[in-house]
């Protein structure tokens, strides 16, 4: 139904947009000074037609299922309702729906049947209905529309007006998406509040949030600290910017002004592989190969090395985030204008040296914008670390042991037997909630960098 | 062409050779940029470069300091000598030619530093100044030669690039003038300027006349015949004539020379 009904507007649409044009282009042969083109004439029709009736359409759409089902509701024999909660009430609704549907399962009442087909009915009259006010309402706004033609009638105006509105809804959706993860980031995260005290979470230097689900189980009472979840992905996001800030940079570096244009034109899409291999291969990478290297290392140099160490995650880490810095900084370097480097080799500065001291700080705005994004991403990877960390909080900042991370936990507490009203999983959102607040931080702090070196350089 | 080499020139200093080239030839990959091009550049004079856009004038500028060793797909032949030295043999360093011949840009280029750093940063890399004063006496001196130290002598620390377009150009020739060297090569130096900020760069090359052999590549007759004491016309990747700037300007004796000064081609 909704296909005909949409393909419908169309029609009416495209008929209104060529009796416009056409109403136009008329009064322009009769040698009337239109103010806008015949074109802009008939997009303004199609434009003010499409735009409200598409809106009508999703509105009656949403509207009619939940109003259909409460007729549906309303309309059962008196009395075979009663002393049935919510929960109950929905099963015998789900249960019309299905035989609606002709899913028939055993021998359903008598009345529930009536009911299923009182429903099909209902939906069949409303998408008729549906059919009947779009071609009213679209009809109506094109007969509108044609009547506005006229010489001095600012359609172009008009055409601009609708699309900048258009741009304007898209540009919002991004920003209303964040808010409404945010909003439910935050009320699960005050639920969880009201369970845990808010100084247990900042100040606690614990955390086991293993807490028994039901009353037959056995587990500890519980700490909810989110200081050692905390620093461990700080070490680990410290090991892997060791590794990647570095690496990346130079390899950056060498890429832009020392390499052969044929190694260059190797070296980078190989680098570029890099990006694209996906995080649970570099897992893999991290399980199989780094972490029993930094072992068995650990062991000749006769230092203890924890199985699953911060080490390990970290720089593998720091491997997936080399290309991201390289890229960074090689868009980065690029834009520096030829001018700057022909002057400072006019100079008689060595290629070095120009690298150094003038393409570097021209394109600080670049890397740092970079360097602070890799952070962003690091602190919020999860794939390397749950299947490289560990899993168990423990407040030390020694990278050859083991640690767990943010992500890592959030994972843990939302797989498996899970219920929405207890303080183990509600502290998910918890984590989740002051994850999304530090990478916000850090992403508002490298844009205010970027600016400001910017303002400095330009 | 070469025979009046020994005429009065205005006010010229004449006095000995500073670059010879002989038999110059450029290639852009395939393309002949600059053909079999000769010419005798004077020391403390000003030697200026016209000719129509692509004529090969910049290019061969960009030979003088081996700027086009920069330019991968570049290829430069024939003999160029300064001082009787051959820039390109392979003992040279062109760090180190660079740092004798500087070079001023046609868009001026100030790096993202504070002026002060812009003027130290040759002579930092030189080193040429043992302590903190002599380099601020480099930087004093070298913006005073630039034309530009009452401007920015409050100022030193701020970033050059905040400077307008005729102090920024002003800067970056105070800048090339810090290294101490003894040529001067200018791209269009004015050409992104306005005629106060023009007038003032040209009085600087005037100036600079006393100390340097300068070379300047110019669109503006009016500007080589202002500043230059020779000058050399361009056509087509060839040098055409070459003479004291007076005598090219009131009595060219190529007819393109002619056709170019009096706007008929170019």
């Amino acid at each position: 139904m909704a296909t005909t009904v949409f393909l419908a507007l169309l029609c009416v649409s495209i008929l209104g947009y060529s009796l416009n044009r056409q109403a136009a282009a008329r009064m322009r042969a009769n040698g009337t000074k239109l103010h806008s083109v015949p074109g802009y004439h008939g997009l303004y029709s199609l434009l003010s037609t499409i735009v409200p009736v598409v809106v009508l359409i999703v509105l009656w759409l949403a509207l009619q299922g939940p109003t259909i089902d409460r007729f549906t509701m309303s309309g059962l024999p008196a009395g075979s309702l009663d002393e049935l909660e919510t929960g109950g009430r929905q099963l015998i609704l789900a249960e019309i729906k299905s035989i609606s549907r002709g899913r028939v399962f055993g021998n359903p009442e008598a009345w529930k049947v009536d009911a299923a087909d009182r429903y099909v009915w209902m939906h069949a009259v409303a998408g008729w209905m549906l059919f009947g006010v779009v071609i009213v309402a679209s009809l109506g706004i094109v007969g509108f529309a044609r009547s506005r033609v006229a010489a001095d009638f600012r359609a172009r105006h008009g055409v601009e007006r609708i699309t900048s509105g258009l741009m304007l809804f898209c540009s919002t959706i991004a920003i209303f998406t964040t808010l409404g993860i945010i909003a439910a980031l935050l009320f699960e995260s005050i639920r969880f509040f009201e369970r845990v005290p808010i100084t247990e979470f900042f100040l606690g230097l614990n955390w086991e949030p293993q807490i028994p689900l039901r009353e037959d189980q056995v587990a500890a009472e519980g700490a909810f600290g989110w200081i050692p979840v905390f620093l461990g992905t700080l070490v680990i996001t410290v090991v892997a910017l060791f590794l990647a800030v570095p690496v990346g940079l130079l390899s950056a570096i060498y890429l832009n002004e020392f390499a052969t244009p044929r190694l260059r034109a190797v070296a980078k899409p190989v680098l570029e592989i890099l990006a694209g291999v996906p995080t649970v291969v570099y897992g893999f990478f991290a399980i199989l190969v780094v972490a029993p290297a930094i072992r068995s290392f650990g062991a000749t140099l006769g230092i203890p090395v924890s199985p699953n160490a911060a080490l390990a995650a970290g720089s593998v880490m720091g491997i997936m985030l080399i290309p991201f810095i390289s890229s960074f900084t090689d868009d980065a370097l690029s834009a520096v204008p030829k001018s700057l480097r022909d002057g400072a080799l006019a100079l008689g500065a060595t290629r070095a040296e120009t690298v150094l001291n003038v393409l570097f700080p021209a394109a600080i705005p670049g890397i740092v914008g970079g360097i602070l994004l890799a952070i962003s991403r690091a602190i919020g990877e999860t794939m390397i670390v749950v299947m490289a960390a560990g899993l168990i909080a423990s407040l030390t900042i020694n990278p050859l042991d083991s640690v767990t991370t943010v992500t890592v936990q959030i994972v843990t507490l939302l797989v498996g037997d899970t219920s929405f009203d207890n303080p183990k999983t509600l502290a998910a959102f918890a984590l989740g909630m002051m994850l999304f607040i530090v990478t916000l931080v850090i992403n508002v702090f490298a844009l205010r960098i970027v600016r400001k070196y910017r303002e400095a350089y330009e | 062409m070469m025979n009046d080499m020994g005429n009065v020139g205005r006010d010229s200093a004449a006095s000995e050779i500073k670059i010879q080239a002989r038999g110059v030839q450029v290639f852009y990959g395939e393309t002949q940029a600059i053909k079999d091009v000769s010419v005798d550049i004077l020391d403390k004079s000003v030697t200026a470069f016209i000719g129509p856009s692509g004529c090969g004038k910049s290019t061969f500028l960009r030979c003088l300091n081996r700027m086009n060793d920069t330019i991968d797909i570049a290829r430069v032949e024939g003999d160029i000598h300064i001082d009787g030295d051959d820039i390109h043999a392979p003992g040279i360093d062109p760090v180190q030619l660079r740092a004798k011949v500087g070079m001023v840009f046609q868009k001026p280029n100030p790096f993202p530093k504070s002026i002060y750093d812009n003027i130290a940063y040759g002579p930092r890399i030189h080193g040429l100044a043992r302590n903190k004063a002599e380099l601020d006496e480099i930087v004093e001196r070298s913006l005073r030669r630039g034309a530009i130290w009452d401007e920015v002598k409050h100022r030193l620390h701020e970033p050059g690039t905040g400077l307008s377009g005729g102090q920024q150009q002003r800067l970056c020739i105070a800048r090339a003038v810090a290294t101490e060297p003894e040529v001067l090569l200018m791209d269009e130096p004015c050409s992104a300027l306005d005629p106060i900020a023009t007038a003032q760069v040209e009085d600087l090359i005037d100036e600079l006349r006393q100390s340097y052999s300068v070379v300047i590549v110019t669109h503006s007759m009016q500007q080589a015949a202002r500043v230059s004491q020779r000058t050399a016309f361009f056509h087509l990747g060839s040098l055409v004539e070459y003479r004291e700037t007076g005598q090219i300007f009131t009595n060219p004796e190529d007819p393109r020379t002619e056709s170019y000064i009096t706007g008929r081609i170019g």
